[in-house]
């Protein structure tokens, strides 16, 4: 088993943290192999901001996303920078209040209002991990306890009940939606 | 205050985070540096970690004074290492030269980003390779390592603080900006384990001159604040450390810091041959860029194409006898506009063909494997 994904949005959203915990997961606590790079602009918001896990059971070599299986979107210009790194059958996710899709888009596509339901939480901040959370149930490439140890080795004690609340309203707008 | 060193188990480091714990694992306790992408982070992990095992850390004005520090604090003993990148390895390449001239153990960490001048700071480049042999003015030998995985970055650590004590030489110890800032899984034995790994300098012997080598051609170090009467110049130098501005003196100090490092080149070599031993072509690559050369082989060897991959974890002295040893054609695949593919093409008694890019990003496998099909016909 090999799976590439790519994380796309702006500086300031997190999306390299997405990536990294994602990998941290696999990683440490999934005990997969597991490459995770970050490329950002020079702005510390707002500029363009990518992040790319693979995990497989073997050793990887090239540790670069080559065609994604899964394509994780958080802005509207993150799309038209990444989605040719997209396979024909992959599968595409985004936040649908940030992201529009041009018409013709056919692939699978997952939609969640990350950001509007980070901010009911009392926080924009956790955005990201809202989408974690949809991303692990819709995926199933990763375990929920694997995630949440990962999340916990990032984030400072203090935040680790808003982003265990941010992880589990994703899963459950999953669960509920799909 | 009790050090806290390093649990046996895994962890997810970035390359500059896994350059750092390897040269506190293999004994470093002393980093003076400045701060520049993409190594940053090697600074960054030293300034928190070293004061917890009993080592020091100095931020310093500049890349000379970095290299300078770390100098005087290898002649007291200790093994010193400084990290740096781009425009600051220019910097340092002076008193490189001083630490090859007066003999002393260094480790020097370039994370090579896109060059000349400022270039790419955030991404790789790979046009440092001649530098790391040739930086400095005049005619000597040095070594230089370059890993290809995080878990390798730590481990190959030893490595360079035991060849640069070994053999009283800096080592380069070159990185990437794709090594820098990529993050992998990276097993760290018990400590008890690691600990057997490091090699000490040898130690001068009271009456010993301070450059009077042993047979292998190798003065032990005495150390400063031990009682000896030490002289270090960056001038020719008899045995005492004294000046002696003569074609003999000069004939003989450059001859042996040459020799010792090429009359042990052969235990100093790394390298990985990946498939080479039928291969009808071999791409020769190191460090991040060899990670697509690995790809692109197995997926050539799925089509039928004998394809090999020789990856040079030793870049100097350089590994010629593995080219020697090959009849098979060679690419060489690097991020520059061609300098190993000239050490390749000293050596090799077959066809050599390029593959470059000038940086900011690592060949693609299905663009190293385009080039293999060229090459083989296919």
């Amino acid at each position: 088993m090999k799976v590439e994904i790519k994380f796309g949005g702006l500086g300031g959203q997190g999306i390299i943290t997405m990536g990294f915990i994602l990998a941290n997961a696999a990683a440490l606590y999934d005990g997969k192999e597991c490459v995770f790079t970050q490329d950002y602009s020079a702005e510390a918001r707002g500029g363009a901001s990518t992040s790319e896990v693979i995990i497989s059971d073997e050793d990887i070599d090239y540790p670069h996303v080559e065609k994604a299986d899964y394509l994780v979107l958080m802005s509207t210009s993150a799309y038209r920078d990444y989605i040719h790194k997209l396979k024909d059958d992959g599968i595409l996710i985004i936040d649908e209040d940030l992201v529009r899709l041009p018409e013709g888009e056919n692939r699978k596509v997952y939609a969640i209002p990350a950001t509007k339901i980070a901010e009911k939480l009392g926080n924009p901040i956790v955005a990201n991990i809202v989408m974690l959370g949809f991303f692990t149930e819709v995926t199933g490439i990763i375990s929920p306890d694997a995630m949440m140890q990962a999340i916990k080795d990032r984030v400072p004690k203090r935040f680790w009940e808003i982003n265990e609340r941010a992880f589990q309203e994703g899963m459950k707008h999953a669960e509920k939606n799909l | 205050m009790t050090e806290k060193h390093l649990k046996e188990g895994y962890y997810f480091w970035s390359g500059d985070v896994a350059a750092a714990e390897g040269a506190i694992a293999a004994g470093c306790r002393f980093y003076a540096g400045y701060p520049i992408t993409p190594s940053s982070e090697i600074a960054e992990q030293m300034a928190l970690r070293l004061p917890q095992v009993g080592g020091r850390f100095i931020e310093m004005e500049d890349e000379i004074g970095s290299i300078a520090a770390i100098i005087g604090a290898s002649w007291t003993g200790e093994r010193a290492m400084t990290a740096t990148a781009g425009p600051g390895i220019s910097l340092m390449n002076e008193n490189i030269g001083l630490a090859v001239m007066t003999e002393v153990p260094i480790v020097v960490v370039n994370a090579m980003r896109g060059a000349p001048s400022t270039g790419l700071p955030t991404l790789i480049g790979q046009g440092d390779l001649m530098q790391a042999r040739y930086g400095s003015h005049g005619s000597y030998e040095i070594i230089s390592l370059y890993p290809n995985s995080i878990q390798e970055t730590f481990d190959l650590m030893f490595d360079a603080f035991n060849l640069a004590e070994k053999y009283r030489v800096p080592v380069i110890y070159l990185l990437d900006g794709l090594l820098a800032h990529m993050y992998e899984r990276v097993y760290v034995p018990p400590r008890e384990e690691w600990e057997k790994r490091i090699v000490r300098r040898k130690r001068a012997r009271k009456g010993q001159l301070p450059y009077e080598p042993d047979e292998d051609l190798v003065p032990p170090m005495p150390l400063i604040g031990e009682g000896f009467r030490i002289h270090a110049t960056g001038l020719t130098h008899d045995e005492r450390g004294y000046p002696n501005l003569t074609p003999q003196a000069q004939e003989k100090l450059i001859r042996r810091l040459n020799e010792k490092i090429l009359r042990h080149e052969r235990e100093i070599w790394k390298v990985e041959e990946f498939m080479t031993e039928d291969a009808d072509v071999i791409v020769v690559s190191f460090g991040g860029e060899s990670r697509a050369v690995k790809a692109a082989v197995k997926k050539a060897r799925k089509e039928g194409i004998k394809a090999g991959m020789l990856r040079l974890i030793t870049i100097w002295p350089f590994p010629w006898e593995y080219i020697r040893k090959y009849s098979a054609d060679f690419i060489v695949a690097e991020l520059n506009y061609g300098q190993i593919y000239h050490k390749v093409r000293e050596y090799a008694e077959t066809k050599v063909h390029k593959l470059n890019k000038m940086g900011g990003e690592i060949h693609t496998p299905d663009e190293v494997l385009k080039r293999i099909r060229e090459v083989s016909g296919k």
